[in-house]
């Protein structure tokens, strides 16, 4: 659909090279991507589960409440990588098997935060630190929203909960 | 002068009375790092943003050209020069320091052969003694404003390409020794309708075959007539479409004569996608790599088209194509 909408614009001769282009580009490693994205983000999600065993086993949480800590420590990490420089590198790697975790997400905010410092605290890092990560706060709160309407219209039409 | 539709002969034949290369620390691990006369171990260059590091290596680049050209700073009629940054900060700042009368002029990665045709036209028609093009970029700044943090984890499709930290300038003068410009071509705006970011060197190669045409045409050549034929940064997909492009036309450039800035700067252990990119590839390639074969007979002519790709990050948020620019300039020995 997006492609025709955009190819009304072209003219034949764009619409030529467009394809005589694209059999130029080598495609996307899309099963090689999709496999190390599975295993890295795979192993991101193991550690965690490490992570959240050792708050259960050796300090006072149970599963529920181990859940903030074990995100805490791995956004440490990933904000850490970020600053040192190697985050990018695991990425170009990994694809989305590191920014589909909250690590993504740390190392979305913490880029954008060093990129901008050099504006200032209040419009650089303040103002931009949330530039790529904005959106899906955005987007996420309306999502939940939309399900929290939908949960509650379904108890209150006597729905199973 | 005016020769066919869009290009320039000089009567005179400027002098490329000297050239510098300045480049940063990933250039510095790349094929051509001996062409460079200054390389930079550290993508800061102790300032204290990216943007001050690029500013500082267009000024080196300057300082360096002048320095081998043997005259003063003060001798410089004219400084020509531009970058990627918004309202070309990079080269109007640097413009500040060397003090020297500035023309900021925007080609995108084009800018080096539009600086380069501009300064041997100014000089070629008596409006200046001495001129000086130059430009530079820097990855991390156009990473910023272009596309996302430096250090943010995306994954970068195979089309991407490497924006080259670094700058380039010439001096260009009425007498002296060095290679010559001998004619220019100005290239006009193409746009075939590719508007991904990531693929510049698609969109950017009908707009170097365009005017690599045009060149032949307006002066009546064919590609015998040169030894190399560079262009600045189509990376390998542009550069493969290049070849083909000039194969459907029927326009015969072999192989061996076509090369391409972007893949020469980088070695192939260097994870560059593409190839190499920027205002600076072009430019860092040319006026070390290049011109030294061509100062040491290697070759006798060669034709540099540098090629720019004139988007803006608000131009393709609004799903605009990429409209793109080539400029070819013909040196010889």
């Amino acid at each position: 659909m997006g492609n025709k909408a955009k190819n009304k614009k072209l003219t034949p001769t764009q619409i030529e090279y467009q394809s005589f282009a694209q059999a130029h580009e080598p495609a996307r490693p899309v099963v090689k991507n999709v496999i190390r994205a599975f295993f890295v983000g795979g192993a991101i999600c193991l550690f965690g589960q490490f992570i959240q065993n050792f708050f259960m086993t050796y300090f006072n949480f149970t599963e529920k409440t181990a859940g903030n800590p074990t995100v805490a420590v791995l956004v440490i990490i990933s904000v850490l990588l970020t600053g040192f420089g190697v985050y990018d590198k695991i990425a170009q790697y990994a694809g989305a098997g590191t920014a589909v975790p909250v690590t993504g997400f740390a190392n979305s905010i913490a880029s954008a935060a060093m990129e901008h410092r050099s504006e200032g605290l209040v419009l650089g890092v303040g103002g931009k630190m949330f530039k790529l990560a904005g959106s899906v706060i955005v987007f996420g709160v309306f999502a939940a929203f939309v399900i929290g309407l939908l949960k509650w219209a379904w108890s209150a039409i006597g729905g199973m909960s | 002068m005016l020769q066919g539709h869009q290009s320039w002969m000089f009567q005179n034949k400027p002098v490329i009375l000297s050239s510098a290369a300045v480049g940063g620390p990933f250039e510095a691990q790349g094929n051509l790092a001996d062409d460079f006369d200054l390389l930079y171990g550290d993508l800061w260059l102790e300032q204290d943003s990216f943007e001050k590091a690029e500013k500082k290596m267009l000024e080196d680049a300057c300082d360096t050209a002048v320095k081998k050209a043997g005259i003063q700073k003060e001798n410089i009629n004219f400084l020509l020069a531009g970058d990627l940054m918004n309202q070309i900060i990079s080269s109007s700042f640097s413009a500040r320091t060397v003090g020297v009368p500035y023309l900021g002029i925007f080609g995108a990665c084009s800018t080096s052969m539009e600086g380069l045709a501009l300064a041997a036209q100014l000089v070629d028609s008596g409006a200046a003694k001495y001129a000086l093009a130059g430009t530079c970029s820097h990855n991390a700044t156009a990473e910023k404003q272009f596309r996302y943090p430096t250090e943010y984890g995306s994954q970068k499709p195979p089309t991407a390409q490497w924006t080259v930290t670094g700058a380039g300038a010439a001096v260009v003068a009425a007498s002296g020794t060095g290679p010559r410009i001998v004619s220019a071509t100005i290239g006009r705006v193409v746009d075939m309708g590719i508007s991904d970011p990531f693929n510049m060197g698609a969109a950017m190669a009908p707009a170097a075959v365009d005017t690599i045409e045009a060149h032949f045409r307006d002066l009546q050549i064919t590609a015998d007539h040169y030894d190399i034929i560079a262009t600045g940064d189509l990376g390998k997909i542009g550069h493969a479409i290049a070849r083909d492009l000039f194969e459907k036309h029927n326009i015969n450039v072999p192989e061996s004569k076509l090369t391409d800035c972007g893949l020469l700067i980088y070695s192939d252990k260097q994870d560059v996608q593409a190839g190499g990119s920027g205002c600076a590839c072009c430019a860092t390639v040319t006026y070390g790599h290049l011109l030294k074969r061509l100062r040491a007979g290697e070759w006798k002519r060669m034709l540099v088209i540098a090629t720019g790709a004139l988007l803006s990050p608000l131009s393709y948020q609004q799903n605009e194509s990429i409209p793109c620019v080539a400029h070819a300039v013909a040196i010889e020995q």
